[in-house]
């Protein structure tokens, strides 16, 4: 294994993954001071941070709670959100499937939103990566925001700090992530199948246990492959 | 402060811990390297730019922080991210302008 271009690699994902420290603190301390409130103890504030490691499904998890929901339902709304993993897991799987399988039990870990959003751009604008190249990109895309992600939730567990509602920390995670979603449309099938999920997460956000950003994600993925086919046929005929 | 039974609650954390783990590792433990489908590999190539947008898109319509009224600084600096990253492609640009769309908005309209 190329040590040197690895090496360079882990820090480009350290360097792309940077920008989430603006969701991992926030959301961190939101997460750790919501648990409290909940409350959990300290020791099951952590284990819970540091093992389920998805922010979105802990705080649905944390809210069913505090409405008193049964376990099953809380258990099951949960990793309804987390559904999406599954998702990412399989869109990763042609780029990093043949790495070995302790990295690819460790790289499952560390499959969150921000890995995956800026690890399936590198991979695809730069098909020539190895696949530990990919490896070590994934790991650095992911170091700068796991330990603020862990610190922050034990602050925000400890200091119990309310965080004022004018600081609109609510809004940290769309902005970054539409942000992120700019440099995504780099053809005309992205864009037809950003539109289309958006159109139908809007319209199924009714339907519970989250289950309409599955629909949503699955009407956009196909409207995607669609356009693509359509694209390369009028291509192909031009 | 509420108190939560520490079974129950210590089920809900190991149950969360195993089943978001084996979600995530289910496509990319089992099946490896072993080739998949070109029609199921041209729709997971939409996964990001569908389920992202998807993700987001009722946040920025219905904002948890105003109990669900759109409002016009969150709107604004949405439109004004999107924008920026599309228009520059870098993420950074994005954020930090629609950062100070928000805080702008939020200070003269509040």
């Amino acid at each position: 294994m190329a040590f040197t271009t690895s090496n360079s690699y882990f820090w480009k994902g350290f360097r792309d993954g940077a920008p989430f420290v603006f969701v991992a603190i926030p959301f961190g301390l939101l997460f750790g001071v919501f648990a409290t409130e909940t409350g959990l103890n300290i020791v099951q504030t952590m284990a819970f941070t540091a093992t389920v490691f998805a922010g979105a499904a802990q705080f649905a998890a944390l809210q069913l709670l505090q409405d008193e929901a049964p376990t099953l339902i809380v258990l099951a709304s949960a990793l309804a959100v987390n559904l999406r993993m599954a998702m990412y897991s399989a869109s990763l799987t042609p780029f990093l499937g043949s790495a070995p399988l302790w990295q690819r039990a460790i790289a499952a870990y560390l499959t969150v939103d921000q890995s995956y959003a800026c690890s399936i751009v590198r991979f695809e604008t730069e098909p020539q990566m190895t696949v530990p190249q990919r490896m070590a990109y994934f790991f650095g895309s992911v170091t700068p925001i796991t330990p603020l992600w862990i610190l922050c939730t034990y602050l925000g567990a400890v200091l119990g700090a309310r965080i004022p509602e004018s600081w609109a920390l609510d809004f940290a995670l769309p902005i970054t992530f539409l942000a992120m979603i700019g440099p995504m449309m780099r053809t005309p099938a992205h864009v037809v199948a950003a539109l289309v999920a958006v159109a139908v997460s809007l319209v199924t956000v009714v339907i519970p246990f989250n289950l309409g950003l599955l629909i949503a994600g699955c009407a956009g993925m196909i409207a995607g492959a669609q356009a693509e086919v359509v694209l390369e046929r009028r291509k192909a005929k031009a | 402060m509420n108190s939560v039974d520490p079974v129950t609650m210590w089920i809900i954390i190991v149950g969360l811990a195993i089943g978001s783990y084996l979600l995530r590792f289910v496509f990319i433990g089992f099946v490896g390297d072993r080739p998949m489908p070109p029609w199921l590999l041209r729709h997971l190539r939409y996964t990001a730019v569908a389920i992202l947008p998807a993700l987001i898109a009722p946040l920025v319509a219905w904002p948890t922080a105003t109990g669900g009224e759109p409002d016009v600084p969150r709107m604004s600096a949405a439109t004004v991210a999107v924008t920026v990253g599309l228009l520059t492609k870098n993420v950074i640009a994005g954020i930090f302008s629609g950062a100070a769309t928000l805080y702008g908005l939020l200070y003269l309209l509040g």
